[in-house]
């Protein structure tokens, strides 16, 4: 069983943490991240094509991770695949040794780098959750058995801060019906929406984690802004961040008391580090780094 | 109805001249393209006098009443079978189903004079929005009236996605997300909507569409 999974289901507070494939060939680069970032995790999700834009696919690039001697959580969009492939990539990464599934939706190609890109969506992430899980029983989605069958823990995204926060909740409660054992949350910055949030879906046996950003700049507070979907800085945070003297400093400090304060809410923390890779064991409070 | 626009008028002319055409028929629509603006007799009129501007001879033009209608069409080209037969190309403001059944109809090499874009609803006079992409496999049932394959910009049965903000589209920022209008118009009928709709059936959207309603002579319904 997967360490992740396992320290998940003890109740272990769990860290997860993100490394993205190169555009190319050369891991150079995604290693050194790795080697940085994955000493402080249980794991790390390997993004797939994020922002829409190319990359080396999370399929080989959560191998590598796994090659490397740590655990990935292999992040799967509806956005680039049919059903068919979908399907066959999971039973792929089932057998390159895979355990850990994140079902995402995927940002419209229009955001991304190919914009004139066909956006698939045969499936959604609730669907593809729900395929996922079936799987897991031995079947595809039309239910023919499996000649092998998987046992991902399969994981979904959630969006504790989004309002209406009713249709939020009716969406994470499908995603939950469908077999979702785990949330990874966007970036919290309202710790009250988080306890709303883990109050309402705890009792459906689905463990939280929530997300940390780390507003390394302002530039990255007004790139976050404009370009990264469902998501807003508020001002008073990127105030504190925009008349600090060091705002990276300021970043660090923000980021160490959002994981205290989440560290008595939910089940875990998810770090997105946004470049700033080496200060991952300060913001946890690990003394090594 | 179907929703068209004017095609670019490089694109026009580089078609007639890839044929050496001097002289040409112009033949629009009495549907859906003259309530688009696009095809009716006043844009067939217009056509005429920018061909004339840019040195073509016009041998004529028609308005078919249902330029999509094989017999119609047919019946409409003999009418002008003349003109037709003294242009080099005939040029068709319609939508490509139109453009298509004038092809079939006469001898001559057929150009489209619009580009055809969606099944749109009339919001108002000039105002067109899609709302159905006609694909055969309706869940209107379970939406509330709302279409998620047409008016989400991702096409999710299931949403919202991670993108809507304050109730907001994450792809077209203006609009409200179509899911949140969906379960907000389920709430207000007293509806409850809360289990997973399962994936489309995309097989009934295979190309090409082809529905017969002859039985006793042959033909068959898909």
């Amino acid at each position: 069983m997967s360490r992740f999974r396992e320290a998940l289901e003890r109740g272990e507070f769990v860290v997860t943490g993100e490394v993205a494939p190169p555009l190319g060939t050369d891991l150079t680069s995604m290693r050194k991240a790795v080697e940085t970032v994955g000493p402080h995790c249980h794991a790390l999700n390997v993004t797939d094509n994020q922002g829409a834009t190319l990359h080396l696919s999370s399929l080989a690039a959560s191998r590598v991770v796994m090659d490397m001697g740590y655990e990935p959580i292999f992040q799967q969009t509806c956005r680039d695949r049919n059903r068919l492939a979908l399907q066959s990539d999971l039973l792929a990464a089932w057998t390159l040794g895979l355990q850990n599934l994140l079902a995402v939706t995927g940002d419209d190609p229009r955001s991304g780098d190919h914009p004139h890109a066909k956006g698939v969506f045969d499936l959604d992430s609730t669907q593809l959750a729900a395929i996922a899980t079936a799987m897991n029983g031995g079947h595809d989605m039309l239910g023919r058995e499996l000649d092998g069958a998987t046992d991902f823990l399969v994981g979904a995204a959630m969006f504790p801060e989004a309002e209406p926060w009713e249709i939020q909740l009716i969406r994470a409660q499908r995603k939950a019906e469908a077999g979702v054992r785990f949330f990874q949350t966007q970036a919290i910055f309202d710790m009250g929406k988080l306890e709303r949030a883990v109050e309402a879906l705890r009792p459906m046996g689905v463990k939280i984690i929530a997300g940390v950003l780390l507003l390394r700049s302002p530039r990255a507070i007004d790139f976050i802004n404009r370009k990264l979907a469902g998501l807003m800085v508020p001002d008073h945070i990127a105030d504190r961040i925009r008349r600090a003297d060091d705002p990276a400093e300021e970043a660090i400090a923000l980021a160490t008391e959002q994981v205290r304060d989440i560290r008595e809410i939910a089940d875990g923390v998810h770090i997105m580090p946004l470049g700033m890779d080496g200060a991952v064991g300060r913001i946890l409070g690990n003394k090594s780094s | 109805m179907i929703i068209t626009r004017p095609r670019e008028w490089e694109r026009i002319t580089d078609g007639l001249n890839s044929i050496d055409a001097g002289s040409v028929f112009i033949m629009g629509c009495g549907q859906c393209a003259t309530v688009a603006n696009t095809g009716g007799e006043k844009e067939v009129i217009e056509m005429k006098a920018a061909l004339e501007q840019a040195g073509y001879v016009v041998s004529g033009w028609a308005v078919g009443e249902v330029t999509c209608h094989l017999g119609g069409t047919k019946l409409e080209s003999r009418k002008h079978h003349g003109e037709i037969d003294d242009a080099d190309a005939v040029l068709v403001l319609a939508c490509g189903a139109g453009v298509q059944t004038v092809a079939d109809s006469v001898s001559k090499p057929v150009f489209p004079g619009l580009e055809s874009l969606f099944l749109g609803n009339v919001m108002r006079h000039g105002v067109f929005e899609e709302r159905c992409q006609m694909c055969g496999d309706c869940v209107l049932d379970l939406t509330a009236g709302i279409c998620p394959v047409t008016t989400c910009p991702k096409g999710l049965l299931n949403g919202p996605c991670g993108g809507m903000w304050n109730g907001m589209c994450e792809v077209l920022q203006d609009r409200e997300c179509t899911h949140v209008r969906i379960q907000r118009r389920l709430k207000e009928q007293g509806r409850n909507n809360t289990a997973m709709l399962p994936p489309k059936d995309f097989s009934t959207k295979l190309k090409p569409g082809n529905v017969n309603l002859r039985k006793k002579r042959g033909g068959d319904r898909p």
